[in-house]
């Protein structure tokens, strides 16, 4: 079978390179890819939508509805994870630690639990609570990744960034809540139910956004209708869309990535794991 | 050989997408793991997107963000070449990529959670045994 499944990649690579051959040269300004379409969006973007990211401007605007249903699958790939993993039986044992003491109490009774706090800390089978330097370095880094997150989607208009990378630098910050200290506080503080929600509300305010522009006599994401409804210079109005529609996609993408993590590294239950 | 070799020098971005690629789906097809299975079909994918961002590519060209253009009403005035700037149409396709193939990333590491969970392994041999015994 391996020695089946070499040959065969071997003669699809081969056959791969030999259609190289008719690709043109790396970085050839007059490649087919670069002759018709991107001149149009690279010279008419900036005019036409006053936003100097062009990524931006074709991802949020020109190419507004590919946008839109790639956010949409992410929604579904974050429900098909809750769907496959999430599992709401009780556990039976709970494992606690007396801090003071270090002694490990192995609580048998579901119903029984014990006050977690100074006295108590919950540990699992097979973890343990992080180092005190782990623990501070990344509650000190945290809010620092928030913010930078939030400046990555506030700026996607004007540098590199957008909502789907900020929202993974947010939902990434708080996975790294959830590593560095415990599943079981990331759940504590914001509810699971908070973060299907959010993915819900992320989509909401993309296709909300979109759906607008027909009331107000435009098309589906026509976003220039949307100038009566906001403040500045009308010129920006189609910014001030993708704006919005780029927070939808930061909200979107970063419940779905943290839904994504507390189900698969507790195997649907939320109290073990990572 | 030495007639072929500027031949490659010229293309060799795709040369290396190839190479990568390959490895991705020997590794699809040949192991036995269904984790193994999944990084394959992620350097798969991180091959094509490299492709694809690779094609947008132009010599002396800089990045798709329009240099100048919060200087006022004179900069906008200026004409914008599209040559100077490189195409932004395979970053936009591989920018939703690359987080679709995160999430769909997700729900295969979901599915072999749910595998390991009812068959105890996650080894493809192992597994058909166990489905034939049921």
């Amino acid at each position: 079978m391996k020695f089946l499944g070499f040959i065969v990649v071997c003669l699809t690579g081969a056959l791969l390179l030999y259609g190289t051959g008719d690709f043109s040269n790396w970085g050839d300004p007059n490649s087919p890819a670069s002759l018709h379409l991107s001149n149009e969006y690279i010279e008419r973007a900036l005019e036409e939508t006053q936003v100097p990211n062009l990524v931006t401007a074709v991802l949020a605007d020109y190419r507004g509805f590919d946008t839109m249903f790639e956010t949409a699958v992410i929604f579904c790939a974050g429900l098909a994870c809750f769907l496959l993993l999430r599992d709401f039986r009780e556990k039976k044992q709970r494992f606690y630690r007396h801090i003071p003491t270090g002694v490990i109490l192995h609580v048998k009774n579901s119903k029984k639990v014990l006050p977690v706090g100074r006295e108590f800390e919950h540990i699992d089978k097979d973890w343990v609570p992080s180092d005190l330097i782990i623990k501070t370095v990344c509650r000190i880094l945290v809010p620092f990744i928030q913010i930078y997150a939030m400046y990555v989607v506030a700026h996607g208009d004007f540098s590199p960034g957008g909502g789907f990378q900020g929202g993974v630098i947010f939902g990434s910050s708080l996975i790294l809540i959830a590593i560095s200290y415990d599943l079981k506080i990331l759940v504590r503080r914001i509810k699971e139910k908070v973060f299907g929600i959010f993915a819900a509300v992320g989509v909401l305010i993309y296709v909300g956004i979109a759906a607008l522009c027909m009331p107000m006599g435009g098309n589906f994401l026509d976003y220039s209708k949307l100038a009566p409804l906001l403040p500045g210079d009308p010129h920006h109005v189609r910014a001030l869309g993708m704006l919005g529609v780029e927070i939808g996609v930061g909200i979107a993408v970063t419940a779905v990535m943290v839904i994504i993590y507390i189900n698969i590294v507790s195997e649907g239950r939320l109290e073990e794991g990572l | 050989m030495t007639d072929s070799l500027p031949y490659i020098v010229a293309k060799y971005n795709y040369w290396l997408y190839v190479i990568l690629m390959m490895i991705g789906l020997y590794a699809m097809i040949a192991k036995n793991n269904l984790i193994k299975k999944l990084v394959g079909m992620n350097i798969f994918q991180t091959a094509i997107i490299l492709f694809y961002v690779s094609i947008g590519y132009k010599t002396d060209a800089t990045i798709p963000i329009i240099q100048n253009a919060h200087g006022g009403h004179d900069a906008h005035a200026a004409v914008i070449h599209a040559a100077d700037y490189i195409n932004p149409l395979p970053h936009v396709l591989m920018l939703t990529a690359i987080v679709v193939s995160v999430a769909t990333f997700g729900v295969a590491m979901a599915l072999a959670v749910r595998i390991y969970q009812r068959y105890q392994t996650l080894e493809e041999d192992e597994l058909r045994m166990r489905i034939s015994e049921e």
